[in-house]
């Protein structure tokens, strides 16, 4: 069996047995990378070189008997918005191609505390704004189950990632959908945890009061491990919940009694490929076999989620993306005057559709607008949070897909973006309530391609999420399957 | 709502950025699209709810004012597009 075959869990079985090296596992991704990155283009810095040497060394602390940290000697991937000292960041953007943070993020400083090996700086759309990772200024990603197709985004190549076995692990961030969505279409596994439960520092800023990190992984008990590696309070990042990390790990094979599951049914009928709600209702049908009730709910507001996260989100990512402007790092265009300098190093660096979206928050924000539009637009976020919470009082989670469509091809959408905006109908509440959503894989369509079941649950629920994915993981096998790359 | 060239124009000023004439073009239409798209919002009546700025119920965090190691200079300085040996330096601002 190669060492592709096993999961995150079953590598650190053999490494700890001393079964196998971390070396070996290392070098075993990074031949497959070798053999399939051409193809797929998930990684836009590639670091096996360093990883063959950490490698090396957390072998060498093993043999030695030193205690090592929860993930030591897994390779992960981190998408290239979360700062990393020794290698770029990029954030699929022109005006930092050449940025070299001063700094760790938290995310990455915990990995390298739980011992665990940096092996790629993975693609994504720019600065996080997109749903296809076709915004990279560096070139789009391309599904592993169809190399026509988008991987989703804007985690697009953490995604990839993971589904091609380029990692078992690998980290992406979601402020509107963008973990769980590519988890969707790349058929892996994807939790956006709770507002507030991984540290946000050293995350690059789209939309601050939206944007959270967190662990992709092929099931719910290796997404556990990495959880429980990355979370906890943080003092440097302020809105950080003071809470300690999470033990999601410990408890993910524990079956959840009496669950109830809510019903999205809204979520189940016009505007959602047949095919995807088939997969879904199927879903459910499993979770009633194994004793969960299942229970109707309601959120009225849904369907106003991704209006008002058009507004939210480009509001703060206007006031966000004004630091870059050519005076302190990133690409400058040099001029005579100061405002030209900015405008013309902004007009250079920046994407179209980070310009656009720049344009939509300034509008949003400008003189006049402010109350009609902005102000509106977190009025609603309140509703479409009360909806949730009205919900949770009766439910212990609720079900639904996790995307309209599965997977569209590459160029499609790329000159429709307000049909691009509609795909994350289904996740951006989840982001605007500040709680948690996972996506699992639980079927395919007929062309082969990747369905995702969309676990949302209140804030602080991870490890219920994981409970619940790990029971459905235990009697199906949709997780497990591998794209024909 | 409509978006004019002008009205473009104005929000790319206060935004900083420079537009080539047909992302104008494209801007105009698109943005129109998508105000359209989100007005939408107005179908709710919102007289009396809470705005929601965060997700979190976020609330003022203090520390001690107490001096703590910061980034070094030169640390900060490394990734400049033009400085001198302590600052950034860009075009005359007076």
């Amino acid at each position: 069996m190669s060492l592709l075959q096993h999961s995150a869990t079953d590598l650190l079985s053999l490494l700890q047995s001393g079964d196998v090296t971390s070396q070996q596992v290392v070098q075993a991704y990074s031949d497959r990378a070798a053999t399939v990155e051409d193809q797929v283009h998930a990684i836009l810095q590639p670091t096996w070189e360093s990883a063959l040497e950490r490698a090396e060394e957390i072998d060498r602390r093993r043999s030695a008997g030193e205690l090592l940290g929860s993930l030591a000697g897994l390779p992960v991937a981190v998408k290239d918005i979360l700062c990393t000292d020794d290698f770029p960041t990029t954030c699929g953007s022109k005006i930092l191609e050449t940025f070299r943070p001063p700094y760790n993020a938290t995310v990455i400083e915990k990995l390298r505390a739980a011992d665990a090996i940096l092996v790629g700086k993975t693609n994504l759309d720019e600065f996080a704004m997109g749903s296809s990772t076709e915004n990279s200024a560096f070139g789009p990603t391309h599904n592993p189950w169809d190399l026509t197709r988008v991987p989703g985004g804007s985690s697009g190549g953490s995604a990839a990632s993971v589904s091609a076995d380029l990692a078992p692990l690998a980290i992406g961030t979601d402020t509107g959908g963008s973990i769980r969505q590519p988890a969707a279409f790349c058929g892996v596994t994807g939790l956006k945890p709770t507002y507030g439960r991984v540290s946000r520092y050293g995350l690059v800023a789209f939309a601050s009061s939206l944007d959270q990190a967190g662990p992709f992984a092929r099931s719910a008990q290796d997404t556990a491990l990495l959880l429980d590696a990355i979370s906890g309070h943080d003092a440097r990042d302020s809105t950080s919940a003071n809470r300690p990390p999470t033990s999601a790990f410990a408890e993910v094979e524990q079956p959840l009694e009496s669950l109830r599951v809510g019903v999205i049914r809204e979520q189940l009928g016009e505007g959602v490929d047949d095919e995807i709600r088939v997969a879904v209702e199927a879903s459910l049908q499993a979770f009633q076999q194994m004793g969960a009730s299942l229970i109707d709910v309601q959120l009225p507001h849904a369907r106003y989620a991704v209006a008002t996260y058009y507004i939210v989100a480009p509001c703060e990512a206007s006031g966000n993306l004004a630091r870059y402007d050519g005076a302190h790092y990133g690409l400058r265009v040099e001029s005579p005057e100061l405002g030209s300098m900015y405008s013309a190093s902004r007009a250079r660096g920046l994407g179209e559709e980070v310009k656009r979206r720049i344009m939509l928050g300034t509008f949003a924000l400008s003189s006049g607008y402010n109350s009609r539009y902005y102000l509106k637009s977190l009025q609603v976020r309140r509703l479409i949070r009360n909806d949730y919470d009205q919900a949770f009082e009766n439910v212990d989670l609720l079900l639904g897909p996790t995307t309209p469509t599965t997977a569209f091809r590459i160029g499609e959408k790329s000159d429709d973006p307000l049909s691009m905006y509609l795909g994350d109908l289904f996740t951006v509440g989840t982001n605007l309530a500040g709680i948690s959503g996972l996506s699992i894989p639980c079927g395919f369509s007929a062309a082969g391609l990747p369905i995702g079941l969309h676990l949302q649950g209140p804030a602080f629920s991870e490890t219920t999420l994981l409970r619940a994915a790990h029971m459905y993981q235990s009697v199906t096998d949709w997780h497990a399957r591998r794209p024909p790359l | 709502m409509a978006f004019s060239h002008d009205e473009v124009l104005k929000v790319a000023r206060l935004a900083q950025l420079d537009l080539a004439q047909e992302e104008v073009e494209t801007f105009a239409a698109q943005l129109g699209h998508i105000v359209q798209y989100i007005e939408q919002l107005d179908e709710l009546d919102t007289t009396d709810v809470e705005p929601m700025a965060h997700g979190a119920g976020v609330t003022n965090v203090f520390r001690e004012d107490q001096v703590q190691p910061s980034l070094d200079r030169e640390a900060a300085l490394a990734n400049a597009p033009n400085r001198d040996a302590e600052c950034f330096r860009v075009p005359p601002v007076l």
